[in-house]
């Protein structure tokens, strides 16, 4: 299957397992930039946004004033929560944005062996980024920091309402697989994709330093009657 | 576009803070009932949310339908009481819907009216011999070990028998099974109802079947639950080779508990005793085969070939039903109340235009009887986002007005008090929750339930 025509497929985590390929592995930025204006319905605007360079603050701070570039940011972002994390990341890579790099650079070794960095995004895109103690989970290091991330069970693995996306596959990669209690879990996740895990499951340790964790979108069509929403 | 809806509705809600409290009243207080209200408390930073219930204690299914041996899935009652005890939110228990208030009068009480109250009836059989004593349904024996009120004289009977025949393979089903298999000395630690234990100490029971008209591919029962009762000590599980490819060899020692897993057979009819006039003594199953009907979707048809299974008991677990009430549009077929996105229709063709205004659904009345405590997160959010377009629009109260003042739960108070109505607040669940957990710390047990509508009203109001 052609990598377009792969792209073309309706489901989120085809999409957005499509897209991270596109990060590690494509070529060139203008394709990029293409590829997201094919994407994106509202593709050119956004190029020309990214090319600016104006989204500079975006994977830095939390929302809470009003920037110039966010008035035409913000619209965009409401329509697909996916564009917001593929921006992200492709963010860092025009940027050069390790994600190692931007947090190691931070003084004091010694607080780094105690703490990592971890970014939530959340379901309207926004980033939050935390610091979390090592050891402690990123249910708990959510409730923490009020972010909204349910946990339904209280982190014993009767529930999968702490569902979170791992946005990278690498930092994927590093977790320690999931025991079989976790996999039963997630299998009756909503929105579940291929770097999905719990939230109460995943610990900080120092390999995960600056790991990026989104918050799925959760609202669902349910289909009563067979009636089914317009896709939008 | 979008970031001017984003404004307008902060605008709106901060006006209604100014003017009139959006009131809403939520029946049901399940996790459809609390996932509602926390979010409605979130979006409507102004609003006025009561929780009404028919029982005197909150909390539904979690209370009464998640197994003793589950407390872990309990957890989330600690989230939902942080929702009470936020100040902005009351429950007001022992309120029955068309009985104590009528669904018409909870309308003119408050701007927004949300059905949660679930599905508290049962779907039937429609075979002969159904209604044969021995014979239950599922949702009755679940009651009835978890301590609900109206479970408590189900009184089934345990000793007459080594056999019991669960129709169904739902979790449900699988909790059944566990119960009535379990060592009674790892029950006793649990919360489950004392009636219950002692009728599972006495029990001769020691094997079960779980029949499914359908094969393992289909069975409802999901992974971790299938994982627990596999891992029961003691009990020998049995799978027929030829519906599996694997199958544990071990044969069973005498006396051994033991669960069959039975795949492909529709029951046709029960079987009445010949000692026992009345009474169940089994079930008549039909062999089946599936067929495909499109888009993946196998169904069972029936072979012509029969065999006989001999119980006392039989439960049935083929899935719980909603039940109207006066004045509610209700699609009797599917069980559920017709409706868009959350947004209660006035009857049943589907047009979504005739909408009843101020009214909605959420959870298993309006979803059916399916899905986990998490389902209702996301049910809950659908509704509530149908609940603040309609505020935002102003489609409630009036026909052009956003808002005007609704008595809410004083004039609800008012109309109990009139009525002789003992309503049990949050206050008077904390003192049940109290005596409850007192009594089970001195039988090592996280909490004895007291069982009895009267025991109930009496603790609350200590």
């Amino acid at each position: 299957m052609s990598r377009s025509s792969r792209l073309k497929k309706s489901s989120r985590a085809h999409w957005f397992n499509s897209l991270l390929y596109l990060i590690t592995k494509g070529p060139i930025l203008s394709l990029q930039i293409m590829l997201i204006s094919r994407l994106c319905r509202v593709g050119v605007r956004v190029a020309q946004e990214l090319s600016r360079g104006g989204y500079m603050y975006m994977t830095r701070t939390r929302y809470h004033t009003q920037g110039p570039c966010r008035q035409y940011q913000r619209p965009l972002l409401e329509l697909l929560p996916e564009t917001r994390a593929f921006q992200s990341a492709v963010l860092q890579k025009h940027h050069g944005f390790s994600t190692s790099a931007s947090d190691g650079a931070s003084a004091g070794g010694d607080e780094e062996k105690e703490a990592i960095s971890v970014t939530f995004v959340s379901k309207d895109g926004e980033d939050i980024p935390i610091r979390v103690p090592i050891g402690m989970s990123m249910l708990e290091a959510a409730h923490e920091n009020d972010i909204e991330l349910e946990g339904a069970c209280e982190g014993s693995l009767a529930c999968s309402t702490c569902h979170v996306i791992v946005m990278d596959m690498e930092y994927y990669n590093k977790l320690e697989d999931p025991a079989d209690e976790e996999n039963d879990m997630l299998d009756l996740a909503f929105g579940l994709t291929e770097t999905s895990r719990l939230g109460c499951q995943i610990v900080a340790s120092p390999e995960l330093d600056g790991i990026r964790l989104a918050i799925p979108a959760a609202t669902r069509n349910f289909a009563v009657d067979g009636y089914v929403a317009k896709p939008h | 576009m979008a970031i001017f809806g984003a404004k307008q509705v902060l605008w709106r809600s901060f006006t209604t803070v100014a003017s009139h409290p959006l009131r809403v009243c939520i029946v049901g207080s399940g996790p459809a009932g609390f996932y509602t209200a926390e979010k409605i408390l979130k979006r409507h930073q102004g609003s006025q949310v009561d929780i009404i219930d028919r029982l005197p204690t909150p909390y539904g299914l979690v209370r009464s339908g998640v197994a003793p041996d589950h407390p872990e899935t309990k957890n989330v009652i600690n989230q939902f009481s942080r929702v009470v005890q936020s100040g902005r939110c009351s429950f007001l228990g022992n309120i029955a819907l068309g009985s104590s208030i009528s669904l018409e009068e909870l309308r003119e009480l408050y701007h927004v009216v949300v059905l949660a109250y679930g599905a508290e009836s049962d779907r039937v059989l429609g075979i002969p011999g159904e209604d044969l004593k021995g014979i239950h349904s599922a949702r009755e024996f679940v009651w009835w070990y978890n301590g609900h009120p109206d479970g408590r004289n189900l009184d089934p009977d345990l000793k007459s028998t080594d056999t019991a025949v669960i129709l169904g393979q739902g979790n449900v089903a699988l909790d059944v099974a566990r119960i009535l298999l379990r060592r009674t000395s790892e029950l006793a630690a649990t919360d489950i109802a004392s009636h219950a234990l002692t009728a599972l100490e006495q029990s001769s029971i020691r094997k079960v079947y779980l029949v499914g008209r359908r094969g393992p591919v289909q069975a409802a029962c999901t992974a971790k639950e299938l994982r627990e009762v596999l891992g029961i000590k003691d009990l020998y599980i049995h799978i027929k080779e030829a519906d599996l490819k694997t199958t544990p060899a071990d044969e069973p020692s005498s006396g051994q508990r033991e669960l069959h897993f039975v795949f492909f057979r529709q029951p046709d009819r029960f079987l009445e005793s010949h000692d026992r006039k009345g009474y169940v003594s089994g079930v008549h199953l039909e062999k089946t085969a599936l067929k495909g009907v499109g888009s993946g979707k196998q169904i069972a048809i029936g072979t012509g070939q029969f065999e006989n299974l001999s119980c006392g008991i039989a439960l049935k677990s083929i899935g719980y039903k909603s039940v109207p009430v006066d004045g509610l549009p209700f699609d009797n077929q599917k069980g559920v109340v017709p409706n868009v996105k959350g947004r209660v229709l006035s009857d049943n063709s589907g047009d979504p235009t005739s909408v009843e205004n101020g009214l909605y659904v959420c959870g298993w009345l309006k979803r059916g009887p399916t899905g986990i405590i998490g389902t209702n997160l996301y049910c809950a959010e659908e509704t509530v986002a149908s609940v603040s377009e309609d505020v935002e629009q102003g489609v409630l109260g009036a026909a052009t007005e956003s808002n005007w003042p609704k008595p809410g739960r004083e004039g609800l108070l008012r109309i109990l008090e009139d009525r002789k109505v003992r309503v049990v607040p949050f206050s008077g669940w904390e003192r049940i929750d109290k005596e409850e957990k007192r009594l089970g710390s001195l039988r090592n047990k996280p909490r004895e339930k007291m069982t009895t509508w009267e025991e109930l009203l009496k603790a609350a109001s200590e």
